[in-house]
């Protein structure tokens, strides 16, 4: 009867869980930590699925440096530059997080109120940034064939850099209609914005200009690159292609496996809600340190929890940064 | 951590910020210059340019759980709670994914052609 019974002094009706406090952290933070632990072995279930597909798909796997070189106002090619500065933005705005929490500590509002805000900001900046690098990976750099087996064939020059299809492919004067359902076309699928060129214009300028060179997905594993073709086994995949791609969507992707790109949108993806979350919530906190709320409470915690959740999103694009970008 | 509440660590975060930031910076330099001595070994399963990337990735995820999440300073029964669950069930899972993905890798490959007929 006794053990079932609440006694008198034992706080159980206290939201924070009362005076008990194992692990001497209190209960606000023990919930955050308990959040960020399921939250980290989400993140690592879908950074080891990636993983999976890409140990199984090894000899074709896209190479990061040849998708992400995109800086912005200047043409080029720049791997990593752009992702390095992301990367940056985000650990310093974990660390005027970590000054707030600081300032927190010793109760001085002003610093906490500034320091929140350039948490924020920062936030912002990347949010932005990676809002910038979908673009340019759903628009797309160079464009490519797909074969009729799914396979990407992208087109290089003499030194096997790549090339775009605008630097080589000739209009021809043909009219071309988008095909859509609402045209009557019940059967097919709308396909979005038609390819800038049509397969057999690809096809005729390929023939014709000896300089370039067609370039498949599989890795030479003694150089580490993709592996580039003659013009006579070049012309053999030619003739199995099937449409021109151009950027990057969850059916198809110019850079090779379309599987890449499922998991760059989602893992990103789901990395950027967090980062839009944590924006959010350091809102609502900057507003309720701007207003006094944590002055008259005498504690500073709130701030210490949002600041946990905040360094855990910068965790775990340390990682992402390192399995989308380096390895 | 009532003890040490009133105690200013400016230092020391910025001193965190500054080895995060050169540890950012060596790997970017290694990730656009790629030196084929690294690039192009083969060490337990991956390259020793991998290694030097997974190992430089773990001292930054250190630092930023111990300094800027405060891990150190908390009970080590917390911390290793933390840690160590987190650490065991990724490196099981990791390990069994990694295997499972290198033999449908080498029970696939021989069936993916790379070659077409006119």
């Amino acid at each position: 009867m006794e053990s079932t019974v609440a006694t008198e002094n034992s706080n159980q009706e206290v939201w924070s869980g009362g005076g008990k406090k194992p692990f001497a952290a209190s209960y606000g933070k023990m919930m955050m930590w308990f959040f960020i632990m399921s939250d980290a072995l989400t993140f690592s279930g879908f950074l080891v699925a990636y993983g999976l597909m890409r140990f199984k798909f090894l000899e074709s796997w896209p190479i990061a440096d040849e998708v992400f070189t995109h800086v912005p106002f200047i043409h080029g090619h720049f791997p990593m530059y752009y992702v390095a500065f992301m990367t940056f933005i985000l650990i310093f705005s974990s660390v005027t997080m970590v000054l707030a929490v600081d300032a927190g500590h010793q109760m001085k509002k002003a610093k906490v109120t500034i320091y929140m805000l350039l948490t924020i900001v920062g936030g912002l900046i990347f949010l932005g940034s990676q809002a910038w690098e979908w673009k340019n990976f759903i628009n797309g750099t160079y464009g490519a064939v797909v074969l009729q087996d799914g396979k990407i064939a992208q087109f290089v020059d003499n030194e096997g850099h790549q090339i775009a299809l605008s630097d080589f492919v000739s209009k021809a004067n043909s009219e071309r209609v988008q095909h859509t359902r609402s045209n009557g076309l019940w059967y097919v699928q709308d396909a979005g914005e038609l390819p800038p060129y049509t397969l057999s214009e690809v096809v005729t300028s390929f023939n014709a200009n000896p300089d370039v060179h067609l370039r498949t997905e599989k890795i030479d594993f003694e150089v580490k690159q993709k592996t580039v073709l003659s013009k006579s086994e070049a012309s053999t995949y030619l003739s199995k292609a099937t449409d021109v791609v151009m950027g990057a969507n969850l059916r198809v992707n110019e850079y090779g496996k379309t599987l890449f790109a499922d998991f760059f949108f989602f893992i990103t993806g789901f990395h950027g809600f967090h980062v839009f979350s944590g924006i959010l919530i350091n809102v609502i906190i900057f507003f309720n340190v701007i207003l006094g709320t944590y002055e008259k409470r005498g504690s500073y915690e709130m701030v210490e929890k949002v600041g946990l959740y905040w360094h855990f999103v910068d965790l775990v694009w340390v990682f992402v940064f390192t399995f989308f970008y380096l390895v | 951590m009532a003890h040490d509440a009133h105690e200013s660590h400016t230092g020391l975060i910025w001193k965190v910020f500054g080895l995060l930031s050169v540890i950012t910076i060596i790997e970017v330099i290694f990730g656009i210059i790629k030196p084929d001595s690294l690039h192009l070994t083969q060490f337990l399963g991956t390259s020793l340019l991998n290694w030097l990337f997974l190992i430089l990735t773990l001292v930054k995820a250190y630092y930023i759980a111990w300094y800027f999440m405060h891990l150190k300073h908390e009970k080590t029964s917390l911390r290793r709670a933390i840690v160590w669950t987190c650490v065991f069930l990724i490196c099981y899972l990791t390990t069994l994914m990694l295997i499972e993905g290198g033999y449908i890798q080498d029970t696939l490959a021989p069936y993916i052609s790379w070659t077409y007929n006119k």
